[in-house]
């Protein structure tokens, strides 16, 4: 996780049409980590529920085949567990619950050692053009990195 | 088993703000109820599940801007109940 640059999952263990597991190593040390909180350093509930939609959306971005964009625009519900702090392995995975026109659903959640974090409930995401052509090329390049595709589909 | 008017119906007033009374066979989901852009997805999202179809949102939107379709031949309520109608008939074949 590179917290500050909003790069949450790692490395993709496995992925397929409709579900993905990633994995995800907290920073032992990050600004974040300097007012979130002093003497008590949390990763923010928003930056876990940054991290199951960037799980969601790479998912998503697969089965689109990278010629679109999901963008996160609702959830139903979100549980927020156990407080997740530097150094933490986390198991992130998203499940593709609709996909309509225009849009997808997914249930997302995180665990670490086996242990239940968060989940979140019909995470809702607009799907639309890429808005510029090296965001497309970055998706793509971050999905090698990650494991998410092969350097050749790319 | 009510109308897909009907369902229509109470799926807009449950999804958004909108009282059921104010639903019209004649009511534009956009100009006369207020539906924005975000709540018609939450709308799309419970007529796919509840019809168990997929409502092509996007081409429908796409003709509308290109101007092949007015815009009330998918959002008035009795023409977006009876576009449902068709998609649902469509899939049983």
């Amino acid at each position: 996780m590179r917290l500050e640059y909003f790069q949450m999952i790692d490395k993709v263990l496995s992925v397929d049409a409709e579900s993905i597991l990633a994995e995800a190593t907290v920073p032992l040390a990050s600004p974040v980590f300097e007012g979130h909180f002093p003497g008590h350093p949390l990763v923010p509930g928003v930056l876990l529920v940054e991290t199951m939609a960037q799980a969601s959306g790479h998912m998503l971005m697969k089965r689109l085949g990278f010629a679109r964009m999901p963008f996160l625009i609702g959830s139903r519900e979100t549980k927020l567990r156990s407080f997740v702090g530097p150094g933490m392995v986390l198991n992130v995975t998203a499940r593709l619950v609709h996909e309509g026109s225009g849009f997808a659903v997914t249930d997302a959640a995180i665990t670490s050692a086996g242990k239940r974090i968060c989940e979140v409930r019909e995470m809702k995401f607009s799907i639309q053009d890429f808005p510029a052509p090296e965001l497309q090329a970055a998706m793509r390049a971050q999905a090698v990195r990650m494991g998410l595709i092969e350097d050749r589909e790319a | 088993m009510a109308s897909a008017f009907e369902r229509i119906a109470d799926i807009i007033a449950e999804t958004s703000d909108v009282p059921r009374e104010n639903i019209k066979p004649e009511s534009h989901v956009i100009e006369d109820l207020g539906i924005d852009s975000l709540d018609f997805l939450d709308i799309v999202f419970a007529i796919d599940k509840a019809f168990g179809i997929k409502v092509p949102v996007e081409s429908w939107t796409q003709e509308v801007n290109s101007g092949t379709a007015p815009a009330g031949q998918y959002f008035v309520m009795e023409n977006l109940a009876k576009r449902i109608e068709e998609l649902v008939a469509a899939k049983a074949g």
